[in-house]
């Protein structure tokens, strides 16, 4: 368990100067995610056009990693269709709770990422904002709202805490 | 030192493994006594500053547990045969320890509980449910631990009474006027933290219990951060409840006591129905059984109560005085060094606290914080400490918790502040 696998560069840059942070004020959909352990909580609001994540911005307090992975989140899903984005979270998710995944390219600065696995404590942070999207993508899925029940952001906490 | 479950109640000197004669407490030679506290972390040693959430166990408590179940093991209150006598004499001598401890007046007075969230939850379902109704009120603090919340809460919902709540200040503290002028006549309950778990600060129980009872409201004192620092007396606190956990106590997870004011104990329906609670079953009528036990239903936690008791005997041979004393200084020292760390601003600065350093330190989220003290060995709480309306007034999400115990010494805070400097290296 070494630091600075955790602590990468990129990380605690993402963390210092998030990028798309803030709120799109043209987004059609929404989400807030909510790490009961810790307390934070995380606003993503998503302009979709189509299919296809045309601009995304995230707001909320957090710790370094839950911060640095929104921003790293919010910066390779722009442009990308649903289809591309749930393949991206699976690679992530496996990248934050498998010993045998390997970061390929795909994953670009994401694999800054990879470091997370060995804080086991610490997954539900990096994982909290793509929990978030997908309720986000969902809700714009079946109809587009901009702000999504109380009941669908703790059914995800519940989901969160189950995590390993 | 070996305790034999038989004479786990007995009336005894403590006996600890050395003598603490002077009354000055040698934590050096007290961190002998807990084996945990020997391991390593992350190849470090371990630097324990997390006992407010758990502490940990002497060796005269892991040994009275393990003798008490090695020698003396079965159920209790049922058996003619004599481990079952040797069991309930294990059990109701604890029982006697915990009166001793907090000075009751008998032993009916004594409740053994899974910890302090059942001792509030069965006052407010047994006590506050059946007396109050619309428009009557139950006050608490704005400092109180979830468990001393969301139990009322439930008891608003079910009766549709009212929750009041006595603001803090920015030092952490609960002003006794602001709790004075909220008792109303339709006050039914007041229930109060003595030490608040999220900033250590400790309340003047003493007064509000004094305020409360002249105007006839009868107060719960939510002493789970409490035990473990200073010596409680009921009888002269004149408290009504009194509700506290084992682990917090040195003593095992499971095991926990409500005192409860026996005229008060005595009008209270059963909380739980089972076995144990009565005199007799048919399935017309059943008669519960008398105090305490009225309250105990099912097969208790024996060696809970046998490691407790032990607990109980191991700090008192420590000595409160030399307890306070030595955690006082600690709480000192580590006020005066976390001071000087740039950016780091301590939550709770009441005047009156006991050893709990609530802080934040600038551009550093708490969560990160936990994670690089523990790889340097060091154990903090961070988070809301069950505390989030605490956490809501001060405007963070969470805070980082140093808690002392009888074990830490001032190389724990070096080590504490070495890790904290760690933490701003990292994020530099």
């Amino acid at each position: 368990m070494e630091l600075k696998d955790l602590y990468r560069d990129v990380i605690l840059d993402h963390n210092r100067h998030p990028r798309n942070f803030g709120r799109l004020e043209e987004a059609n959909a929404r989400a807030e995610g909510h790490n009961p352990l810790c307390g934070d909580r995380l606003t993503l609001s998503v302009r979709l056009d189509g299919d296809r994540i045309a601009d995304i911005r995230f707001e909320g307090r957090g710790c370094a990693i839950s911060t640095a992975s929104a921003s790293l989140m919010s910066e390779a899903v722009k442009g990308k269709d649903r289809a591309s984005v749930r393949r991206l979270f699976e690679r992530v998710h496996a990248l934050l709770t498998r010993a045998d995944a390997t970061a390929g390219a795909d994953l670009g600065k994401l694999a800054a990422l990879s470091g997370v696995r060995e804080f086991p404590a610490r997954v539900k942070c990096a994982s909290l904002c793509w929990h978030t999207l997908n309720a986000a993508l969902d809700s714009g899925a079946a109809t587009v709202t901009t702000e999504v029940p109380d009941e669908v952001a703790s059914g995800r906490s519940q989901q969160l805490a189950g995590e390993p | 030192m070996a305790v034999n479950a038989r004479d786990a109640g007995a009336e005894r000197a403590p006996t600890p493994l050395h003598a603490h004669a002077s009354r000055v407490l040698d934590a050096e030679r007290v961190r002998l006594d807990f084996p945990i506290l020997a391991r390593t972390v992350h190849g470090r040693p371990l630097t324990y500053l997390d006992s407010g959430a758990s502490a940990q166990m002497p060796r005269a408590v892991l040994q009275a547990v393990e003798d008490y179940e090695m020698r003396s093991h079965a159920n209790v209150h049922r058996g003619v045969h004599l481990l079952s006598q040797e069991a309930t004499a294990a059990y109701e001598g604890a029982r006697d320890r915990v009166r001793r401890f907090l000075h009751a007046r008998s032993a009916r007075e004594i409740i053994f509980v899974r910890g302090t969230t059942e001792a509030i939850n069965l006052v407010a379902q047994s006590y506050a449910r059946p007396r109050v109704g619309p428009g009557d009120e139950i006050l608490i603090t704005g400092l109180e631990h979830h468990a001393n919340i969301v139990p009322w809460q439930l008891v608003r919902e079910q009766t549709g009474c009212s929750l009041v709540v006595a603001p803090i200040n920015r030092r952490g503290e609960v002003a006794l006027e602001e709790i004075v002028e909220r008792l109303t006549p339709r006050t039914r309950l007041l229930a109060v933290a003595h030490v608040s778990n999220a900033l250590g600060t400790v309340l003047p129980v003493e007064e509000i219990v004094a305020a409360a009872r002249k105007r006839g409201v009868p107060v719960l004192i939510d002493g789970a951060q409490a035990v473990q620092h200073r010596a409680v007396d009921v009888r002269a606190l004149d408290c009504d409840f009194y509700a506290f956990s084992g682990h917090k106590l040195y003593a095992p997870t499971g095991i926990g006591v409500l005192y409860g004011r026996e005229e008060l104990l005595a009008q209270m329906p059963p909380w739980q129905g089972g076995g144990d609670m009565i005199l007799s079953v048919s399935f017309e009528r059943t008669t519960y059984n008398e105090l305490p036990w009225k309250f105990e239903a099912g097969t208790p936690n024996m060696s809970g109560a046998v490691g407790l008791a032990a607990a109980i005997d191991y700090v008192e041979g420590l000595g409160f005085e030399a307890i306070a004393a030595h955690e006082d200084q600690l709480l000192e020292h580590a006020t005066a060094e976390l001071t000087r760390i740039p950016g780091l601003t301590i939550i709770g600065t009441a005047a009156r606290k006991s050893a709990v350093l609530s802080f934040t330190l600038e551009g550093i989220h708490a969560h990160d914080l936990g994670t690089i003290l523990d790889s340097e060995g060091v154990a903090v709480r961070t988070g809301h400490h069950c505390a989030m309306p605490v956490m809501e007034y001060f405007g963070v999400p969470a805070t980082a918790r140093a808690s002392f115990a009888c074990y830490n010494t001032h190389e724990d805070v070096n080590r504490l502040v070495a890790a904290l400097e760690k933490a701003r290296e990292v994020f530099r």
